[in-house]
């Protein structure tokens, strides 16, 4: 573990050097126990693949007013993550989200396929017979990167990125898998659209995806997309 | 109470100090670009200094307060008028009941801040009344201003009906008050700043010559900057070697550094997590004047300890209390 300065109100702990489930458990350990004290000054807390960024306010800070208030910080939170990896965590919660693969809603799932040597049916069946973890949320508001994914189907990122991407879409980036919540510039593969609302402002829980969820695909028809309740 | 929008400007926003809580969900901070202006503009006018106001950028509203009000100018000096007579920034400021307020050219820096008395009450979201453009959502409608939108106002606080009494003219004209922020509590624009840069993480990663070269070297603002980021032109930086790194926590004034090798500042809308390397942070006292900046200025950054800024931090603080306690006092008894 190690703390490293982020400005003048913020830092991150590193918890390990990779995308793999024991860091991401680490993770969601340091923001547990950070959560569970709420030390003076903290105001949020943002898990990534292998680290916790903590935004703080300098003058709210406990502690000896003569020593520094990042000095200050780390040594409250310090010996609170001492128990990292030992705490337990809250039991993960499985998403399932219902996707239209291919045509114009998934524009590169020929282009995956033919990437390695598969036909789209089977993409589609390696994509949506996997579980997924969520793994951080960042980029814009909603967006999940999710680990998992066959590394059959692990396909690079476009060289030239698309300009919009409509929201809903889900795409492959590497070795990873999301879903666009908003329409944005984007370039992963796009395979396919949920009817799902990723993000929605109106709903009591704007975001569908939080960091730790395990999340399914479920193949549906064009028609199932179309006549989806509420849809995006 | 309300304000009508006669014209929105170049983009006029609803800001307050931002949105905290939200970001593992990766909604953004946002907020005002100018943190100490738009803190100084609530003081002045009796409000919370996390109440909303609106950011005017460049090219600024005109605006119709339709009661007579108390409001206020801070930031960049756009050449603010109300009914046809020049009005001072970083004073409070009494205006009649159908008064309209204009703007000129921008003279110094480039964001102004109207603050209202009783704050610009549009709905929170996430906490904030901030305008998010980009997922459209928080201010007025998740929107820039335009024509014909009419902005609600909340309750003037007992402070600010005190001040208005003080001000208010019988000849209908609108009239600041004689004291103001003091001089030097305003930070000192100009489209050339010397800016202080904390170390980051990979600030030890960059080439020699790049490190000298982030530590002197005069950058310009370029045109594709915007309330996200600033992106620097001129001197290119370099790594001894490429890194690939984890995407992993951002913060307002972050400098990162793409394959490219142009250094983006990241503002106020920054995003929440990024994976370039991070050569520094902006001290938090110094942003206002990155915050300034118009596409074409200049800046140089110069290295200090973290120590060093969050002691500049942490006097500011004190300063901009003892700036509120003085207000507060003044009006605290009704004295006029």
């Amino acid at each position: 573990m190690r703390f490293t300065p982020l400005g003048d109100r913020a830092l991150t702990i590193t918890l390990g050097d990779a995308i793999d489930e024991p860091t991401h458990r680490r993770v969601r350990a340091a923001v547990a126990l950070i959560d569970a004290r709420r030390p003076a000054g903290v105001v949020d807390l943002v898990p990534a693949f292998a680290s916790v960024t903590v935004h703080y306010d300098p003058a709210r800070v406990a502690g000896d007013e003569n020593e520094p208030p990042y000095d200050r910080i780390v040594a409250t939170l310090d010996p609170l993550l001492s128990g990292v990896g030992t705490n337990t965590l809250p039991p993960a919660r499985l998403v399932e989200i219902p996707v239209c693969y291919g045509g114009e809603l998934g524009p590169d799932l020929a282009g995956v396929a033919r990437h390695h040597d598969l036909s789209p049916q089977e993409v589609v069946d390696l994509h949506a017979g996997a579980e997924y973890l969520v793994y951080m949320v960042g980029f814009m508001p909603g967006f999940a990167y999710m680990g998992g994914l066959p590394p059959r189907i692990a396909t690079p990122r476009r060289g030239t990125p698309r300009t919009a991407v409509p929201a809903g879409t889900v795409g492959i980036g590497g070795q990873q898998t999301g879903v666009y919540p908003l329409e944005s510039p984007g370039g992963w593969n796009l395979i396919g659209r949920t009817p799902l609302r990723i993000f929605d402002i109106d709903r009591d829980e704007p975001i569908l995806l939080v960091t730790g969820d395990r999340a399914r695909f479920v193949p549906i028809t064009q028609r199932e997309f179309e006549r989806w309740p509420n849809r995006a | 109470m309300s304000v009508r929008v006669l014209t929105g400007g170049l983009q006029t926003t609803v800001q307050d100090l931002g949105r905290s809580g939200h970001q593992s969900q990766g909604v953004p901070v946002g907020g005002a670009m100018d943190r100490t202006a738009l803190r100084l503009a609530n003081i002045v006018v009796g409000n919370d200094e996390s109440d909303a106001a609106l950011e005017a950028s460049l090219i600024g509203p005109a605006l119709v307060f339709d009661h007579e009000t108390l409001i206020s100018l801070a930031g960049g000096d756009l050449e603010a008028t109300v009914d046809g007579l020049t009005v001072p920034v970083w004073h409070a400021i009494w205006v009649p009941a159908g008064a309209t307020l204009r703007f000129g050219r921008p003279r110094v820096g480039c964001r102004a801040y109207v603050a209202v008395a009783g704050g610009i009450d549009v709905p929170p979201v996430f906490g904030s009344r901030s305008t998010y453009l980009r997922a459209r959502f928080g201010g007025h409608e998740g929107r820039a201003l335009k024509p014909g939108d009419v902005l609600p106002l909340g309750r003037p606080s007992a402070h600010a009906q005190r001040i208005a009494r003080e001000l208010r003219s019988d000849a209908g004209k609108a009239t600041a008050a004689r004291w103001s922020v003091t001089t030097l509590l305003r930070p000192r624009y100009s489209d050339e700043v010397a800016v202080r840069l904390v170390a980051g993480a990979h600030t030890g990663a960059l080439s020699a010559a790049s490190r000298d070269a982030l530590g002197g070297a005069t950058f310009r603002v370029s045109s594709s900057s915007d309330r996200m980021g600033y992106r620097l032109e001129g001197a290119t930086l370099s790594l001894r070697q490429p890194m690939e790194l984890l995407s992993e926590g951002v913060v307002f004034g972050t400098v990162q550094l793409p394959p490219g090798g142009s250094p983006i500042v990241l503002m106020a809308d920054a995003q929440t997590t990024g994976g370039y390397p991070r050569v520094g942070e902006v001290a938090s006292v110094d942003l206002p004047l990155v915050a300034q900046l118009k596409p074409g200025d200049r800046l140089r950054f110069r290295l200090v300890s973290l120590e060093d800024a969050q002691a500049l931090y942490l006097a500011r603080e004190t300063d901009i209390a003892q700036a509120r306690t003085a207000i507060a006092l003044r009006y605290s008894r009704g004295q006029t």
